[in-house]
Protein backbone atom coordinates (compact mmCIF):
# COMPACT_ATOMS: atom_id res chain seq x y z
CA UNK A 1 0.00 0.00 0.00
CA UNK A 2 1.40 3.60 -1.00
CA UNK A 3 1.06 6.21 1.43
CA UNK A 4 -0.19 8.76 -0.90
CA UNK A 5 -3.36 6.09 -1.35
CA UNK A 6 -4.93 7.29 1.89
CA UNK A 7 -6.09 10.99 1.23
CA UNK A 8 -5.65 13.26 4.31
CA UNK A 9 -8.90 15.55 5.51
CA UNK A 10 -6.69 17.77 7.68
CA UNK A 11 -6.39 21.03 5.72
CA UNK A 12 -3.33 21.61 4.45
CA UNK A 13 -1.05 24.70 4.76
CA UNK A 14 3.00 25.11 3.57
CA UNK A 15 5.22 22.50 4.24
CA UNK A 16 7.82 22.92 7.33
CA UNK A 17 9.80 19.77 6.52
CA UNK A 18 10.01 17.29 3.72
CA UNK A 19 11.56 14.54 3.18
CA UNK A 20 12.06 12.67 0.44
CA UNK A 21 13.05 9.06 -0.40
CA UNK A 22 15.11 8.93 2.89
CA UNK A 23 17.56 5.62 2.95
CA UNK A 24 19.73 4.71 6.25
CA UNK A 25 21.43 1.57 7.01
CA UNK A 26 23.43 0.48 9.97
CA UNK A 27 25.92 -1.76 9.28
CA UNK A 28 23.76 -4.76 7.04
CA UNK A 29 20.45 -3.52 9.02
CA UNK A 30 18.52 -0.90 6.38
CA UNK A 31 16.47 1.08 8.99
CA UNK A 32 14.92 3.42 6.63
CA UNK A 33 14.15 2.60 2.89
CA UNK A 34 12.82 5.50 1.44
CA UNK A 35 10.85 7.21 3.66
CA UNK A 36 8.62 10.26 2.41
CA UNK A 37 6.90 12.91 4.59
CA UNK A 38 5.37 16.48 4.27
CA UNK A 39 4.73 18.40 7.52
CA UNK A 40 2.91 21.17 7.26
CA UNK A 41 2.13 24.38 9.13
CA UNK A 42 0.21 24.39 12.09
CA UNK A 43 -0.37 20.62 12.18
CA UNK A 44 0.33 18.00 14.44
CA UNK A 45 1.55 14.74 12.65
CA UNK A 46 1.95 11.35 14.35
CA UNK A 47 4.64 8.87 12.93
CA UNK A 48 3.58 5.48 14.31
CA UNK A 49 5.77 2.46 14.24
CA UNK A 50 7.17 -0.85 16.20
CA UNK A 51 9.92 -0.52 18.43
CA UNK A 52 13.02 -0.68 16.09
CA UNK A 53 11.29 0.24 12.92
CA UNK A 54 13.45 3.63 12.73
CA UNK A 55 11.46 6.44 13.77
CA UNK A 56 13.93 8.09 16.16
CA UNK A 57 16.37 7.57 13.33
CA UNK A 58 14.54 9.81 11.53
CA UNK A 59 13.71 12.12 13.88
CA UNK A 60 17.55 12.49 14.18
CA UNK A 61 18.51 12.90 10.77
CA UNK A 62 16.26 16.03 10.79
CA UNK A 63 17.77 17.68 13.12
CA UNK A 64 21.43 16.48 11.80
CA UNK A 65 22.36 14.16 14.87
CA UNK A 66 22.45 11.11 12.11
CA UNK A 67 23.47 11.76 8.53
CA UNK A 68 21.35 10.21 6.03
CA UNK A 69 23.02 7.83 3.80
CA UNK A 70 20.85 9.33 0.73
CA UNK A 71 17.68 11.52 0.42
CA UNK A 72 16.23 14.98 0.60
CA UNK A 73 15.62 16.67 3.52
CA UNK A 74 13.92 20.43 3.27
CA UNK A 75 13.16 22.11 7.04
CA UNK A 76 11.53 25.58 6.46
CA UNK A 77 12.54 25.83 2.63
CA UNK A 78 16.02 24.69 3.46
CA UNK A 79 18.11 21.81 2.10
CA UNK A 80 19.55 21.03 5.10
CA UNK A 81 22.43 18.94 3.75
CA UNK A 82 23.52 22.36 1.83
CA UNK A 83 23.84 23.98 5.48
CA UNK A 84 27.24 24.77 6.59
CA UNK A 85 27.40 24.10 10.66
CA UNK A 86 26.76 27.91 11.56
CA UNK A 87 23.30 27.97 9.03
CA UNK A 88 22.25 24.38 10.47
CA UNK A 89 22.40 25.88 14.11
CA UNK A 90 20.79 28.61 13.03
CA UNK A 91 17.63 26.63 11.76
CA UNK A 92 17.92 24.39 15.08
CA UNK A 93 16.68 27.66 17.06
CA UNK A 94 13.76 27.13 15.00
CA UNK A 95 13.11 23.57 16.25
CA UNK A 96 12.42 22.37 18.95
CA UNK A 97 13.53 18.80 19.95
CA UNK A 98 11.90 16.88 23.34
CA UNK A 99 14.03 13.50 23.93
CA UNK A 100 12.91 10.38 24.69
CA UNK A 101 14.29 10.52 28.44
CA UNK A 102 14.12 14.12 28.72
CA UNK A 103 18.32 14.48 28.51
CA UNK A 104 18.31 17.69 30.87
CA UNK A 105 21.35 18.69 31.76
CA UNK A 106 22.37 16.72 35.04
CA UNK A 107 24.74 19.44 36.33
CA UNK A 108 22.53 22.32 35.80
CA UNK A 109 19.66 23.77 37.37
CA UNK A 110 15.86 24.02 35.92
CA UNK A 111 16.28 27.29 35.23
CA UNK A 112 20.35 26.83 33.48
CA UNK A 113 18.88 24.60 31.39
CA UNK A 114 16.20 26.71 30.08
CA UNK A 115 18.65 29.26 29.63
CA UNK A 116 21.19 27.07 27.93
CA UNK A 117 19.55 27.29 24.37
CA UNK A 118 19.07 31.03 25.17
CA UNK A 119 22.81 31.46 25.10
CA UNK A 120 23.40 30.02 22.45
CA UNK A 121 21.04 32.13 20.29
CA UNK A 122 22.11 35.53 21.25
CA UNK A 123 20.65 37.04 18.49
CA UNK A 124 16.95 35.14 18.41
CA UNK A 125 16.44 36.78 22.41
CA UNK A 126 16.69 39.42 24.30
CA UNK A 127 19.23 38.16 26.81
CA UNK A 128 17.76 41.08 29.37
CA UNK A 129 14.66 39.03 29.34
CA UNK A 130 15.99 35.57 29.76
CA UNK A 131 14.22 35.64 33.31
CA UNK A 132 10.92 36.66 31.95
CA UNK A 133 11.23 33.86 29.34
CA UNK A 134 12.38 31.48 31.70
CA UNK A 135 9.08 32.13 33.72
CA UNK A 136 6.92 32.11 30.87
CA UNK A 137 8.35 28.76 29.96
CA UNK A 138 8.05 27.08 33.62
CA UNK A 139 4.84 28.45 33.75
CA UNK A 140 3.44 27.36 30.78
CA UNK A 141 4.37 23.70 31.57
CA UNK A 142 2.70 24.52 35.38
CA UNK A 143 6.28 24.32 37.09
CA UNK A 144 7.69 27.57 37.71
CA UNK A 145 8.07 26.38 41.33
CA UNK A 146 10.66 24.15 40.03
CA UNK A 147 13.23 26.84 38.63
CA UNK A 148 16.08 26.62 40.88
CA UNK A 149 15.56 22.99 41.76
CA UNK A 150 18.13 19.74 39.84
CA UNK A 151 17.09 17.97 37.65
CA UNK A 152 17.29 14.85 39.77
CA UNK A 153 15.06 16.56 42.33
CA UNK A 154 12.06 15.88 40.11
CA UNK A 155 9.86 13.11 39.35
CA UNK A 156 10.01 11.95 35.48
CA UNK A 157 7.18 13.28 34.79
CA UNK A 158 8.37 16.56 35.61
CA UNK A 159 11.42 16.46 34.17
CA UNK A 160 9.36 15.78 30.81
CA UNK A 161 7.87 19.03 31.53
CA UNK A 162 10.60 20.92 31.81
CA UNK A 163 12.41 19.32 29.23
CA UNK A 164 9.46 20.81 26.75
CA UNK A 165 9.53 24.22 28.57
CA UNK A 166 13.27 24.25 27.30
CA UNK A 167 11.87 23.38 23.97
CA UNK A 168 10.00 25.67 23.87
CA UNK A 169 12.36 28.62 25.03
CA UNK A 170 13.10 29.84 21.34
CA UNK A 171 9.23 29.83 20.81
CA UNK A 172 10.70 27.82 17.94
CA UNK A 173 8.39 26.77 14.55
CA UNK A 174 8.56 23.33 15.04
CA UNK A 175 8.38 20.56 17.56
CA UNK A 176 9.97 17.22 17.34
CA UNK A 177 9.00 15.04 20.10
CA UNK A 178 10.31 11.41 20.30
CA UNK A 179 8.17 9.16 22.66
CA UNK A 180 6.86 12.16 24.86
CA UNK A 181 4.63 9.91 26.70
CA UNK A 182 7.23 6.60 27.18
CA UNK A 183 8.27 5.62 30.68
CA UNK A 184 5.08 7.50 32.36
CA UNK A 185 2.71 6.68 34.13
CA UNK A 186 -0.70 6.74 32.45
CA UNK A 187 -1.82 9.61 34.48
CA UNK A 188 1.70 11.24 33.99
CA UNK A 189 1.16 10.45 29.96
CA UNK A 190 -2.54 12.19 29.74
CA UNK A 191 -1.07 15.49 31.42
CA UNK A 192 1.88 15.64 28.92
CA UNK A 193 -0.69 15.08 25.89
CA UNK A 194 -2.92 18.11 27.46
CA UNK A 195 0.25 20.05 27.72
CA UNK A 196 0.83 19.32 24.31
CA UNK A 197 -2.41 20.23 22.99
CA UNK A 198 -2.29 23.17 25.08
CA UNK A 199 1.40 24.23 23.39
CA UNK A 200 0.21 23.88 19.97
CA UNK A 201 -2.52 26.10 20.75
CA UNK A 202 -0.87 28.39 22.34
CA UNK A 203 2.45 28.91 20.13
CA UNK A 204 1.22 28.09 16.59
CA UNK A 205 3.66 25.19 16.33
CA UNK A 206 3.76 22.30 13.93
CA UNK A 207 4.39 19.26 15.46
CA UNK A 208 5.75 15.71 14.92
CA UNK A 209 5.13 13.51 16.80
CA UNK A 210 7.36 10.18 17.50
CA UNK A 211 4.94 7.43 19.00
CA UNK A 212 3.59 4.40 19.00
CA UNK A 213 0.93 5.42 22.44
CA UNK A 214 -2.22 5.30 20.38
CA UNK A 215 -4.25 7.07 23.01
CA UNK A 216 -1.88 10.17 22.36
CA UNK A 217 -2.08 9.70 18.95
CA UNK A 218 -6.22 9.40 19.42
CA UNK A 219 -5.34 12.73 20.95
CA UNK A 220 -3.13 15.05 19.59
CA UNK A 221 -3.13 13.82 16.08
CA UNK A 222 -4.46 15.71 12.87
CA UNK A 223 -2.78 12.87 10.43
CA UNK A 224 -1.20 10.29 10.79
CA UNK A 225 1.53 8.01 8.85
CA UNK A 226 2.52 4.27 9.74
CA UNK A 227 6.65 3.40 9.38
CA UNK A 228 6.78 -0.12 8.36
CA UNK A 229 9.67 -1.45 7.04
CA UNK A 230 11.70 1.82 6.76
CA UNK A 231 8.63 3.13 4.21
CA UNK A 232 5.74 5.28 5.27
CA UNK A 233 3.22 2.17 4.63
CA UNK A 234 0.13 3.81 4.86
CA UNK A 235 -1.21 8.17 5.98
CA UNK A 236 -4.72 9.27 6.79
CA UNK A 237 -6.23 10.65 9.83
CA UNK A 238 -6.48 8.99 13.28
CA UNK A 239 -10.45 7.45 12.40
CA UNK A 240 -9.11 6.48 8.84
CA UNK A 241 -6.17 4.55 9.92
CA UNK A 242 -8.40 2.59 12.96
CA UNK A 243 -11.05 1.76 10.19
CA UNK A 244 -8.89 0.32 8.42
CA UNK A 245 -8.92 -3.15 7.05
CA UNK A 246 -5.11 -4.13 6.73
CA UNK A 247 -4.01 -6.29 8.88
CA UNK A 248 -0.79 -4.52 9.49
CA UNK A 249 -2.59 -1.32 10.10
CA UNK A 250 -4.80 -3.01 12.74
CA UNK A 251 -2.11 -4.65 14.18
CA UNK A 252 -1.24 -1.18 15.77
CA UNK A 253 -4.52 -0.21 17.14
CA UNK A 254 -5.50 -3.45 19.00
CA UNK B 1 44.75 -21.29 16.16
CA UNK B 2 41.63 -19.74 17.89
CA UNK B 3 44.08 -18.15 20.66
CA UNK B 4 45.99 -17.02 18.00
CA UNK B 5 43.16 -15.82 16.10
CA UNK B 6 41.90 -13.98 19.13
CA UNK B 7 45.20 -12.28 19.64
CA UNK B 8 45.39 -10.95 16.53
CA UNK B 9 42.03 -9.11 17.26
CA UNK B 10 43.33 -7.87 20.73
CA UNK B 11 46.40 -6.46 18.87
CA UNK B 12 43.80 -4.62 15.83
CA UNK B 13 41.48 -3.63 18.46
CA UNK B 14 44.30 -1.62 20.46
CA UNK B 15 45.93 -0.23 17.93
CA UNK B 16 42.42 1.10 15.60
CA UNK B 17 41.57 2.64 19.17
CA UNK B 18 45.13 4.15 19.14
CA UNK B 19 43.93 5.29 16.04
CA UNK B 20 40.97 6.82 17.12
CA UNK B 21 42.43 8.37 19.84
CA UNK B 22 44.85 10.03 17.94
CA UNK B 23 42.08 11.57 15.30
CA UNK B 24 40.34 12.84 18.51
CA UNK B 25 43.69 14.74 19.70
CA UNK B 26 43.61 15.99 16.45
CA UNK B 27 40.08 17.08 16.59
CA UNK B 28 40.54 18.97 19.95
CA UNK B 29 43.75 20.56 18.56
CA UNK B 30 41.41 21.88 15.94
CA UNK B 31 38.68 22.63 17.64
CA UNK B 32 40.26 24.36 20.69
CA UNK B 33 42.28 26.77 18.17
CA UNK B 34 38.90 27.94 16.71
CA UNK B 35 36.32 30.26 18.03
CA UNK B 36 34.43 30.82 19.91
CA UNK B 37 35.99 29.82 23.22
CA UNK B 38 33.87 28.47 26.05
CA UNK B 39 35.21 30.37 28.73
CA UNK B 40 32.78 30.18 31.48
CA UNK B 41 32.77 26.23 31.35
CA UNK B 42 36.25 25.95 31.44
CA UNK B 43 36.48 28.35 34.50
CA UNK B 44 33.86 26.13 36.02
CA UNK B 45 35.88 22.80 35.09
CA UNK B 46 38.99 24.04 36.74
CA UNK B 47 37.20 25.01 39.90
CA UNK B 48 35.55 21.39 39.70
CA UNK B 49 38.98 19.77 39.28
CA UNK B 50 41.39 21.63 41.25
CA UNK B 51 39.20 23.06 44.27
CA UNK B 52 37.50 19.38 44.40
CA UNK B 53 40.88 17.23 44.11
CA UNK B 54 42.69 19.30 46.80
CA UNK B 55 42.16 17.65 49.86
CA UNK B 56 42.68 14.23 48.30
CA UNK B 57 46.03 15.48 46.95
CA UNK B 58 47.07 17.37 50.28
CA UNK B 59 46.47 14.45 52.05
CA UNK B 60 48.02 11.91 49.69
CA UNK B 61 51.11 14.21 49.37
CA UNK B 62 51.45 14.29 53.34
CA UNK B 63 51.35 11.33 53.72
CA UNK B 64 53.96 10.25 50.90
CA UNK B 65 56.38 12.94 52.26
CA UNK B 66 56.09 10.94 55.58
CA UNK B 67 56.45 7.59 55.10
CA UNK B 68 58.81 8.32 52.32
CA UNK B 69 61.16 9.88 54.73
CA UNK B 70 60.47 7.19 57.57
CA UNK B 71 61.33 4.25 55.33
CA UNK B 72 64.54 6.33 54.03
CA UNK B 73 65.88 7.23 57.00
CA UNK B 74 67.16 3.68 58.89
CA UNK B 75 69.37 2.85 55.59
CA UNK B 76 70.74 6.55 55.46
CA UNK B 77 71.61 6.52 59.21
CA UNK B 78 73.42 2.64 58.74
CA UNK B 79 75.57 4.29 56.22
CA UNK B 80 76.16 8.00 57.68
CA UNK B 81 74.34 9.73 55.43
CA UNK B 82 71.20 10.99 57.07
CA UNK B 83 72.21 14.32 56.69
CA UNK B 84 71.30 14.37 52.77
CA UNK B 85 68.01 13.22 54.19
CA UNK B 86 66.65 16.83 52.46
CA UNK B 87 68.35 17.00 49.42
CA UNK B 88 67.46 13.05 48.71
CA UNK B 89 63.71 13.60 49.64
CA UNK B 90 63.48 17.23 47.69
CA UNK B 91 65.02 15.68 44.68
CA UNK B 92 63.22 12.14 44.41
CA UNK B 93 59.69 13.93 45.08
CA UNK B 94 60.35 16.63 42.83
CA UNK B 95 61.53 15.04 39.76
CA UNK B 96 59.58 11.89 40.08
CA UNK B 97 57.51 10.64 42.62
CA UNK B 98 55.37 13.34 43.21
CA UNK B 99 54.43 14.38 40.23
CA UNK B 100 53.76 10.32 39.12
CA UNK B 101 51.78 9.64 42.28
CA UNK B 102 49.60 12.88 41.94
CA UNK B 103 49.21 12.29 38.22
CA UNK B 104 48.15 8.96 39.26
CA UNK B 105 45.54 10.19 42.04
CA UNK B 106 44.12 12.39 39.85
CA UNK B 107 43.74 9.93 36.52
CA UNK B 108 41.72 7.88 39.44
CA UNK B 109 39.94 11.16 40.75
CA UNK B 110 39.37 13.66 37.30
CA UNK B 111 39.93 10.41 34.48
CA UNK B 112 37.16 8.62 36.16
CA UNK B 113 34.92 11.45 37.02
CA UNK B 114 35.31 12.76 32.79
CA UNK B 115 35.07 9.36 31.92
CA UNK B 116 31.70 9.00 33.48
CA UNK B 117 29.96 11.95 33.83
CA UNK B 118 30.52 12.21 29.39
CA UNK B 119 29.60 8.61 29.37
CA UNK B 120 26.24 9.48 31.05
CA UNK B 121 25.41 12.56 29.46
CA UNK B 122 25.92 10.55 26.46
CA UNK B 123 23.28 7.63 27.63
CA UNK B 124 21.42 10.04 28.58
CA UNK B 125 21.45 11.74 25.43
CA UNK B 126 21.89 15.04 27.19
CA UNK B 127 25.36 15.35 24.33
CA UNK B 128 22.35 14.84 20.86
CA UNK B 129 20.11 18.07 23.15
CA UNK B 130 23.55 20.15 23.52
CA UNK B 131 24.04 19.79 19.63
CA UNK B 132 20.31 20.41 18.88
CA UNK B 133 20.79 23.45 21.09
CA UNK B 134 23.18 24.66 18.51
CA UNK B 135 26.33 24.03 20.50
CA UNK B 136 29.35 22.37 19.62
CA UNK B 137 29.66 19.40 22.20
CA UNK B 138 33.27 18.87 21.18
CA UNK B 139 34.24 22.50 21.94
CA UNK B 140 31.56 22.64 25.19
CA UNK B 141 32.52 19.52 26.75
CA UNK B 142 36.10 18.11 25.30
CA UNK B 143 37.76 21.07 24.85
CA UNK B 144 36.76 22.58 28.18
CA UNK B 145 37.80 19.87 30.46
CA UNK B 146 41.16 18.75 28.35
CA UNK B 147 42.55 22.29 28.75
CA UNK B 148 41.22 22.70 32.80
CA UNK B 149 43.49 19.11 33.28
CA UNK B 150 46.40 20.25 31.51
CA UNK B 151 46.33 24.08 33.40
CA UNK B 152 45.39 22.28 36.95
CA UNK B 153 47.56 19.13 36.97
CA UNK B 154 50.44 21.27 37.31
CA UNK B 155 49.19 23.08 39.98
CA UNK B 156 48.10 20.23 42.01
CA UNK B 157 51.75 18.74 41.58
CA UNK B 158 53.54 21.78 42.97
CA UNK B 159 50.72 22.04 45.64
CA UNK B 160 51.25 18.11 46.69
CA UNK B 161 55.52 18.32 46.29
CA UNK B 162 55.31 21.12 48.56
CA UNK B 163 52.90 19.46 51.22
CA UNK B 164 54.82 15.88 50.65
CA UNK B 165 58.16 17.89 51.57
CA UNK B 166 56.28 19.39 55.23
CA UNK B 167 55.51 15.74 56.00
CA UNK B 168 58.88 14.51 54.96
CA UNK B 169 60.14 18.04 57.40
CA UNK B 170 57.95 16.61 60.36
CA UNK B 171 59.79 13.49 60.43
CA UNK B 172 63.16 14.95 60.32
CA UNK B 173 61.82 17.70 63.06
CA UNK B 174 60.05 14.77 65.32
CA UNK B 175 63.12 12.21 64.70
CA UNK B 176 66.42 14.06 63.60
CA UNK B 177 66.26 17.11 65.55
CA UNK B 178 66.47 19.18 62.25
CA UNK B 179 64.18 22.55 62.69
CA UNK B 180 61.78 23.34 59.55
CA UNK B 181 64.29 26.64 58.32
CA UNK B 182 67.49 24.22 58.15
CA UNK B 183 65.48 21.34 56.73
CA UNK B 184 63.92 24.03 53.89
CA UNK B 185 67.26 25.63 53.39
CA UNK B 186 68.35 22.18 52.85
CA UNK B 187 66.02 21.51 50.19
CA UNK B 188 66.06 24.90 48.09
CA UNK B 189 70.11 24.27 48.11
CA UNK B 190 69.59 21.30 46.96
CA UNK B 191 67.06 21.42 44.28
CA UNK B 192 68.23 22.99 40.23
CA UNK B 193 66.55 24.30 37.72
CA UNK B 194 67.14 20.91 35.76
CA UNK B 195 64.77 19.54 38.87
CA UNK B 196 61.94 21.41 38.50
CA UNK B 197 61.76 22.94 35.12
CA UNK B 198 61.49 19.55 33.34
CA UNK B 199 59.19 17.79 35.88
CA UNK B 200 56.97 20.96 35.86
CA UNK B 201 56.92 20.59 31.85
CA UNK B 202 55.78 17.00 31.94
CA UNK B 203 52.57 17.40 34.14
CA UNK B 204 51.22 19.63 31.38
CA UNK B 205 51.40 16.21 29.19
CA UNK B 206 50.01 14.46 32.55
CA UNK B 207 47.06 16.57 32.51
CA UNK B 208 46.56 16.33 29.14
CA UNK B 209 46.93 13.17 28.96
CA UNK B 210 44.10 12.69 31.89
CA UNK B 211 41.62 14.97 30.39
CA UNK B 212 42.19 13.43 26.73
CA UNK B 213 41.71 9.69 27.72
CA UNK B 214 39.16 10.45 29.86
CA UNK B 215 36.99 12.51 27.68
CA UNK B 216 37.84 9.91 24.44
CA UNK B 217 36.27 6.97 26.84
CA UNK B 218 33.32 9.05 28.02
CA UNK B 219 32.63 10.72 24.56
CA UNK B 220 32.54 7.40 22.59
CA UNK B 221 30.83 5.87 25.36
CA UNK B 222 28.44 2.63 24.35
CA UNK B 223 24.81 2.80 25.19
CA UNK B 224 23.46 1.37 28.59
CA UNK B 225 24.85 2.15 32.15
CA UNK B 226 27.17 -0.90 31.24
CA UNK B 227 29.01 1.34 28.73
CA UNK B 228 29.31 4.37 31.74
CA UNK B 229 31.02 1.97 34.31
CA UNK B 230 33.33 0.99 31.70
CA UNK B 231 33.91 4.06 30.34
CA UNK B 232 34.76 5.47 33.63
CA UNK B 233 36.87 1.89 34.37
CA UNK B 234 39.05 1.87 31.05
CA UNK B 235 39.84 5.76 31.26
CA UNK B 236 41.72 4.66 34.37
CA UNK B 237 43.66 2.25 33.23
CA UNK B 238 44.29 3.69 29.73
CA UNK B 239 45.48 7.04 32.06
CA UNK B 240 47.76 5.41 34.05
CA UNK B 241 49.13 3.17 31.52
CA UNK B 242 49.93 6.02 29.04
CA UNK B 243 51.39 8.54 32.59
CA UNK B 244 54.48 5.72 32.58
CA UNK B 245 54.90 5.86 28.79
CA UNK B 246 55.00 9.69 29.41
CA UNK B 247 57.19 9.83 32.42
CA UNK B 248 59.16 7.45 30.63
CA UNK B 249 59.80 9.54 27.30
CA UNK B 250 60.51 12.70 29.55
CA UNK B 251 63.06 11.24 31.89
CA UNK B 252 64.90 10.13 28.35
CA UNK B 253 64.77 13.41 26.85
CA UNK B 254 66.06 14.99 30.57
CA UNK B 255 68.95 13.23 30.42
CA UNK B 256 69.49 13.97 26.83
CA UNK B 257 69.36 17.95 28.02
CA UNK B 258 70.69 17.94 31.41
Amino acid sequence: MNAQQNSSTYKKGNPVIEIKDLYKKFGELKVLNGFNLQLFEGENLVIMGKSGSGKSVMIKCLVGLIEPDSGNIEILGKNISELNQKEMDELRAEIGFLFQGSALYDSMTVRENLEFPMRRHKNKVDIEKTDALVMEALESVDLAKTRDQMPEELSGGMQRRVALARALILKPKIILYDEPTTGLDPITAKEIIILMENIQEKYKTSSLIITHDVDCARVVSNRMILLLNGVDYVEGTFDELQASKDPKVQAFFK
Amino acid sequence: MEKSSSARESINDFFAEIGELTYFAGRYFREALSLPFEFREFLRQCYYMGNKSLLLVGVSGFILGLVFTLQTRPTLLEFGAVAWMPSMISVSIVREIGPVMIALICAGRIGSGIGAELGSMRVTEQIDAMEVSGTNPFKFLVVTRIMAATLMLPILVILGDFIALIGSAIIENIKGDVSFLLYFNEVFESLEFSDIFPATIKTFFFGFAIGLVGCFKGYNSKKGTAGVGKASNSAVVFTSMLLFIIDFIAVFVTDIFY
